[in-house]
């Protein structure tokens, strides 16, 4: 059980599988940057958010639900969460473009799954993707393997945030469409550049 | 790369700049001269008796656009400042490094570092593209004199030693300033450094463009979430931004000197356009005012490769991508602090 003063985010689970560094500079350094991809990503979660709960015959849709998990200490909120009549509990989260190469989606949706079973104290065997390049839902389920996946993050960003020290970079294709890359540095700040060496070779390599 | 924001200059007095939707519209006479949408800038910088209304400034805060007001003449005021932004962890690293004597000295060296080396290349390129007018061999002197410190540098641990080094070269250096005025000479005499107020032309120019250059240091610092008021060269001094003048060392020569030197030498500037008042002091008109911050905009937006990160940026976001690696440094990222250095 974690204290609620140190709760994360439920969207640092989906930053620490794109990079754990991304997650220490957005979450521990508190920076951020916009760019394209997050503009459009605020964006069209503006638009969810600013429509009120709706009632589409025996589904109740409601939007921006906070939720939190004290045994996982997270907090955040769901885009969008379906109460069924029958009882069936099913969240759909909201994302711009395509579905992605790796889980970070999935492991995010669950996640908001694990808060809504501890805080309505029953089971949510599966949600939903929205994609909105591709304008379709994709179901996902929410099975054992995804749920330890998505607790193992958990616990990787509670100790990466306790411990206070951001992971140094590693220069990949993917940074170029992260927003963070000039606070990054990520081919500035690799153990191989070292400042010494850029100080002889502008002192000495004299013209 | 972050965007190249453009800073928004008001010098019309009696200009008023009201917010509109997402945009500032900046009013004279009751009637709209201009509206640019907010974030389209990096900062606003009012000089002399210009309003601002209170909703564009809370609006500027949020959007990380700096706002600052200045005399008609450039001497600082007062800036605007929205929540405190940035990370604990990062300033509390500053404070102690900056109560801490070795580790200060660590950084005050790399900022005096960049300051003589690029204050050579300065000299340099004047030997190199007018040594036939000038007197070159004071020129040249003082050029070893400054490659011998700038390697000197690299042993130094003593905080008081840097800042001797820093008070000598800057004589060296300014020494030799007059020399690379090759035109207009009568008109444009620089002997010597003075501020308070200046008494030539030339340091009436230098002042006022170290002014936006504070301005754009400090804003630089402040968006990387580093308190520009604690320093590590520049002794904390109440209403001074000592880290803001640390950091301008390594660009006074580059971005500065060198467009004072180039306003000047290609004629940019004019005698007629500066008052020397009865006390001596010399002030210049609007016009040539106008003159200086369009070519300091303009010089912003040339492109360089940036000699550690070895990518290109536009000129004027180098104290943005220093002020990241001096914090990418306190976070202890890089190995040391790599100063700018311009050749």
């Amino acid at each position: 059980m974690y204290h609620e003063a140190d709760y994360i985010m439920l969207s640092a689970l989906q930053h620490y599988l794109f990079c754990p560094r991304q997650c220490a500079l957005i979450h521990l350094e508190q920076q951020w940057a916009e760019n394209r991809f997050t503009a459009e990503g605020r964006i069209l979660h503006e638009r969810a958010d600013s429509s009120k709960n709706e009632r589409k015959g025996s589904v109740l849709i409601v939007r921006t639900l906070p939720i939190s998990s004290a045994r996982l200490g997270l907090a955040g909120q769901a885009d969008v969460v379906e109460f069924h009549d029958d009882g069936t509990v099913f969240p759909v989260e909201y994302k711009r473009g395509r579905p992605k190469k790796d889980h970070s989606d999935e492991v995010q949706l669950c996640a908001q799954a694990l808060c809504l079973e501890e805080m309505l104290q029953l089971d949510i065997p599966a949600g939903a993707l929205f994609y909105g390049q591709k304008k379709r839902r994709k179901e996902i389920a929410f099975d054992p393997a995804l749920r330890q996946l998505t607790e193992q993050v958990c616990r990787a960003v509670h100790e990466l945030i306790s411990g206070q020290r951001t992971p140094a970079a590693v220069f990949d294709q993917k940074c170029e469409q992260c927003s963070l890359l000039q606070v990054c540095m990520p081919k500035g700040c690799t153990e191989q550049r070292s400042v010494s060496r850029y100080l002889i070779r502008m002192l000495e390599g004299e013209r | 790369m972050r965007k190249m924001l453009n800073t928004l200059y008001v010098t019309t007095q009696g200009a008023y700049l009201h917010k509109e939707g997402e945009t500032v519209v900046v009013q004279v006479d009751k009637e709209n001269k201009l509206r640019l949408p907010v974030i389209t800038l990096s900062s606003i910088v009012c000089f002399g008796n210009v309003l601002c209304s209170p909703f564009l400034l809370g609006h500027c805060a949020e959007n990380d656009v700096a706002v600052s007001f200045m005399t008609e003449y450039g001497r600082f005021l007062a800036r605007v400042q929205g929540p405190v932004s940035g990370n604990v962890l990062l300033r509390r690293e500053q404070y102690r490094r900056a109560d801490c004597d070795r580790s200060s000295a660590e950084l005050a060296r790399m900022f005096v570092l960049g300051k003589v080396a690029n204050a050579r290349t300065i000299l340099q390129r004047g030997l190199r593209d007018h040594g036939a007018k000038a007197p070159a061999e004071g020129l040249d002197q003082a050029c070893r004199q400054l490659a011998h410190y700038s390697k000197r540098l690299l042993q130094e641990d003593d905080l008081e030693s840097i800042r001797g080094v820093e008070g000598r070269t800057a004589r060296d250096y300014f020494d030799q300033f007059d020399s690379l005025i090759v035109t207009r000479k009568q008109d444009f005499v620089f002997s010597g450094r003075n501020r308070r107020p200046p008494r030539d032309r030339v340091n009436c120019l230098l002042s006022f463009v170290y002014a936006l250059l504070y301005h754009d240091t400090r804003s630089a610092l402040e968006t990387v979430g580093l308190d520009p008021a604690v320093g590590f060269l520049h002794r904390d001094r109440p209403g001074r931004l000592s880290l803001a003048l640390d950091l301008m060392e390594e660009f006074r020569p580059f971005l500065a000197d060198r467009l004072v030197l180039s306003l000047i030498n290609l004629g940019q500037v004019k005698n007629k356009g500066f008052e020397v008042t009865a006390s001596g002091a010399v002030r210049m008109d609007d016009e040539t005012r106008k003159t200086v911050l369009v070519a300091y905009q303009k010089r912003k937006q040339e492109e360089i490769e940036h000699p550690f990160l070895q990518e290109k940026i536009p000129v004027g976001m180098l104290v943005f991508a220093q002020a990241q690696l001096l914090s990418r440094y306190l976070r202890s990222d890089l190995d040391a602090y790599p100063p700018f250095l311009w050749r």
